[in-house]
C-alpha cells in the first residue's frame, strides 16, 4: 500500500522520463547552435539551409540509422565507411562497363548486406568481438575500393544523373535532392521497426542483456546477424546516395566516416552499451554535425580541423552525461 | 602419426609458434619470388637490405603496439594512439622550424620534450576517463582519436611543415653500431616494458586487472591506478612513434602521420596472441605480430600493388587470426575431426593453463 502511495507521490513532481533526457539534450543543443546561426549570419535563417544541411547529409543519415541498431544491440560496425565507398566504387565501375541502372542498383544493394550476413555469422557463430570482425570488414571493404580502382569513376549514366540533379521544391524555391526522400523513408522505416515491430524489441532486448533475452527465448542470434545485415544495406544505400551526391565513385571517398556516424549515434543519446536510444536521437546527432559544419562554413575564418575538435568535444560531454544519468539511475 | 604429433605438440602449442610459421612462410616466399630479398651488406658503416628496412620501418609499430598490449591486458583498448602520434610528431616539428638552429641537439632535446609531455597529458586525459570516469575504453579514447586529429592539424594550422635537422632525422633514418636506431629504440622500449612487467609483479597486476577488475580492486589492488598508467604508458609509446614517422620523412603531416596505425597495432597485439578481453598477455607475441604486418606491407609493395589494396591482404590475415585463435571455431573443428581420433585436451582449457613467459 505504502509502495503505491510513494509512487503516486513521485509522480506528482513534473520530472522528465530519464531515458528522454539524452535526446531532449541534443534537441536543446540543437536549437542553440541553431539560434546562434540565426543571430550571427542573416542568410542563416534561409530555409535552404536546413535543406541544404538534410542534402550534404542525407547518406549519412542512412548510415546511422544503420549503425543504430548495431549499437543498440551493443555491437559496433567499423567497417560502415568502407562499404559506402565500395558500393560507391562498384556502382560508378559497373556503369562504366555498360550495365544497365537498375541491374547495377541491384548488385550494389546486395553486396553490403551480404558482407555485413557474413560479419554478423563471425560474430555470433564464432563469438569474436565484433570490434575486430567489422575491423576486417572495413580492411577488406577498403581494399576491394582500390582493387577496382585507383583513381576516381565519374558516373555519366543518365538515371544517376536524373537522381542527382532531380530538384524537389516549393515555389519559394526551396529544394531538397531525392536523395534526401530516400533518407526520410529509411528513417521511418527504422523507426517504425524499431519502436512497433517484434524485432525492435528484440534488438533493444539484447543490448540491455544478451544473456537474459537467450533465457527468454528470444532469438538472439538471429538478431545479432541481422542488425550486421541491416547496417550493410543501410550503408549500401548510403553508398548509392554519395554516388548520386557526388556523381562518382573514388576509393578514397568516406575514409574515417565511421567515427562521425558513431559520434552522431552517440551525440543521439543512444548508449554505446546497447539496450537504450531512438532513431529519432540518431537523426538528430546527424543534424548537429551538419549544423557544426554549416557555421563552420559561415564564419569562415575557422578551419575545418575544428569540426573534429567540436565533435570530439561533443562527444565526451554527451557520454559524460549518460554516464552521470546511468549513475543517478543506480 | 600419433606418437609424432604428440612429441611436436608442445612446440605446435606454444603461443608464438603460429605466428612465428606465418612470419617463417612469408619470409620464404618472398626470398622465392625475390631472390635478392634477403639479402644484407654494409655501406658506409650502415647497413642495407629489405629485412633492415622492414625492422627499421617496423618499429614505429612496435612501439605502439608495445603500449595497446597493456592496455588490451587490462581490458581496455586505446583507439588514440593515431592520432597522438600525429600530435607529437606535429609538435616537435613546430618547435624545431621555429628554431634559429635547427641541428642544435638542445633544440631537438626540448621539442622531445615537449612533445612528449603533450602526449602524457592526453595519455592521462584517456586514463582519467577510463579509470576514474569509468568511460567505456573503446569510447573514451575515440574521443581523442577523433579530437587529436585536429588538434594535430591545429598545431601545424593544416599544413605540412617541413624540417631540416640532422639529429632529429637520426630518430628515423640514423644508425648506431651499424643497426638503424629505430630498431633500437624499439628493441629498448620492448625490454623496459618487459623488464617491468616480468621482473617485477607489475605484468601480473596489469593481468589480474584485465581478468577482473573488481576482484583486483578487492584482492588490495589499486585497479584505477593500473588502468591509468597503462593508458599513460601508452601514449609515451605513441608520441616516440610519432617522431620516428615524422623523421622518416622530415616533415609532420596533421593528416596523415599514424594513420591507421592503431589498427596495425590492434592486429599485430592480437596476431601475437593477447586475447582482446583482457587478462594476459604476450609481449614476444606483439613483437612478431608488428614484425609479420611490416613484412606484409612490405611484400605488397615490393609486388607492385597499391599500398590500399594490402588491406586486403590484412582483412584475410586478420580474420584467419582470429578465427584460429577463437575457441568457439576451434571446437567446432575439432568435434568435427574427432572420429576415430583421441579426444586431446579442449584447445580453450589449455590456454588458459599456459603461464605467460
Amino acid at each position: 500500500m505504502s509502495s503505491t502511495t510513494l509512487s503516486a507521490v513521485r509522480s506528482w513532481r513534473p520530472s522528465l522520463p530519464r531515458r528522454h533526457v539524452p535526446v531532449l539534450a541534443t534537441l536543446a543543443l540543437l536549437l542553440v547552435m541553431y539560434g546562434v546561426g540565426v543571430s550571427q549570419y542573416r542568410a542563416f535563417s534561409n530555409v535552404q539551409v536546413v535543406f541544404n544541411v538534410f542534402i550534404d547529409n542525407g547518406f549519412m543519415l542512412v548510415v546511422a540509422v544503420g549503425m543504430t541498431f548495431v549499437i543498440l544491440t551493443g555491437g559496433i560496425d567499423l567497417s560502415v565507411g568502407s562499404v559506402v565507398a565500395m558500393t560507391a566504387m562498384v556502382s560508378a565501375a559497373l556503369l562504366r562497363d555498360g550495365l544497365p541502372a537498375g541491374l547495377v542498383l541491384v548488385v550494389a544493394l546486395l553486396i553490403g548486406p551480404a558482407l555485413g550476413f557474413l560479419m554478423g555469422c563471425a560474430i555470433h557463430f564464432f563469438e569474436i568481438q565484433p570490434f575486430i570482425v567489422t575491423l576486417a570488414g572495413m580492411f577488406f571493404a577498403r581494399g576491394m575500393c582500390t582493387f577496382i580502382s585507383d583513381a576516381s569513376i565519374s558516373i555519366t549514366d543518365g538515371f544517376w544523373t536524373g537522381m542527382s540533379q532531380e530538384r524537389i521544391g516549393n515555389p519559394a524555391g526551396n529544394f531538397v535532392s531525392i536523395s534526401v526522400l530516400i533518407a526520410f523513408a529509411v528513417v521511418l522505416v527504422a523507426a517504425y521497426v524499431l519502436a512497433y515491430t517484434r524485432f525492435g524489441r528484440n534488438v533493444y532486448a539484447v543490448g540491455g542483456n544478451a544473456q537474459s533475452a537467450l533465457l527468454m527465448g528470444l532469438p538472439v542470434g538471429r538478431t545479432r546477424i541481422a542488425v550486421y545485415t541491416i547496417s550493410g544495406l543501410c550503408s549500401a544505400i548510403g553508398g548509392i546516395l554519395l554516388s548520386f551526391y557526388t556523381l562518382s565513385g573514388a576509393p578514397l571517398i568516406a575514409v574515417g566516416m565511421e567515427l562521425d556516424v558513431i559520434a552522431a549515434v552517440v551525440i543521439g543519446g543512444t548508449v554505446l552499451t546497447g539496450g537504450s536510444g531512438y532513431v529519432f536521437g540518431t537523426v538528430l546527432g546527424v543534424l548537429v554535425l551538419g549544423v557544426i559544419q554549416t557555421l563552420i562554413t559561415f564564419d569562415g575564418s575557422l578551419n575545418s580541423w575544428w569540426t573534429k575538435i567540436v565533435i570530439g568535444g561533443l562527444l565526451f560531454a554527451f557520454i559524460l552525461l549518460q554516464r552521470l544519468i546511468g549513475i543517478r539511475f543506480k | 602419426m600419433n606418437t609424432v604429433a604428440d612429441r611436436l605438440r608442445p612446440l605446435t602449442g606454444h603461443r608464438l609458434f603460429w605466428p612465428a610459421v606465418v612470419l617463417v612462410v612469408m619470409i620464404a616466399a618472398n626470398t622465392v619470388y625475390r631472390p635478392g630479398f634477403l639479402a644484407v651488406e654494409v655501406k658506409n658503416g650502415h647497413l642495407y637490405g629489405t629485412p633492415v628496412d622492414i625492422l627499421r620501418l617496423s618499429a614505429p609499430l612496435i612501439l605502439v603496439a608495445l603500449g595497446m598490449t597493456l592496455v588490451i591486458a587490462t581490458g581496455g583498448i586505446d583507439l588514440s594512439v593515431g592520432s597522438l602520434c600525429a600530435i607529437s610528431g606535429a609538435i616537435a616539428c613546430l618547435h624545431i622550424s621555429g628554431a634559429a638552429d635547427q641541428n642544435s641537439p638542445a633544440t631537438v632535446a626540448t621539442a622531445l620534450a615537449l612533445a612528449f609531455g603533450a602526449a602524457l597529458v592526453l595519455g592521462a586525459w584517456n586514463g582519467v576517463l577510463v579509470s576514474v570516469i569509468g568511460i567505456q575504453p573503446i569510447i573514451a579514447t575515440l574521443i581523442l582519436m577523433v579530437a587529436g586529429r585536429g588538434i594535430a592539424q591545429l598545431v601545424t594550422e593544416g599544413q605540412i611543415i617541413t624540417i631540416n635537422s640532422g639529429p632529429y632525422r637520426a630518430i628515423g633514418l640514423g644508425s648506431f653500431l651499424t643497426l638503424p636506431l629505430a630498431i633500437l629504440i624499439a628493441l629498448a622500449a620492448a625490454l623496459l616494458v618487459a623488464a617491468f612487467t616480468r621482473r617485477t609483479a607489475l605484468g601480473l597486476i596489469v593481468e589480474s586487472v584485465g581478468g577482473n577488475a573488481e576482484a583486483s580492486r578487492l584482492a588490495g589492488i589499486r585497479s584505477r591506478r593500473v588502468i591509468f598508467l597503462v593508458y599513460v604508458v601508452s601514449a609515451a609509446c605513441a608520441a616516440v612513434a610519432g617522431f620516428m614517422v615524422t623523421a622518416n620523412v622530415s616533415s609532420a603531416d596533421g593528416n596523415a602521420a599514424g594513420l591507421w596505425i592503431e589498427l596495425d597495432a590492434i592486429l599485430a597485439v592480437v596476431i601475437g596472441g593477447t586475447s582482446l578481453a583482457g587478462g594476459r598477455f604476450s609481449l614476444s607475441g606483439t613483437v612478431l605480430g608488428a614484425l609479420i604486418i611490416q613484412t606484409l606491407t612490405t611484400t605488397v609493395y615490393a609486388m607492385n600493388i597499391s599500398p590500399q589494396t594490402s588491406l586486403l591482404f590484412k582483412a584475410v590475415v586478420v580474420i584467419a587470426v582470429c578465427l584460429v585463435q577463437a575457441p568457439a571455431f576451434r571446437a567446432r573443428f575439432r568435434r568435427r575431426r574427432r572420429g576415430g581420433v583421441e579426444p586431446g585436451p579442449a584447445a580453450p582449457q589449455r590456454e588458459k593453463e599456459q603461464v605467460p613467459a
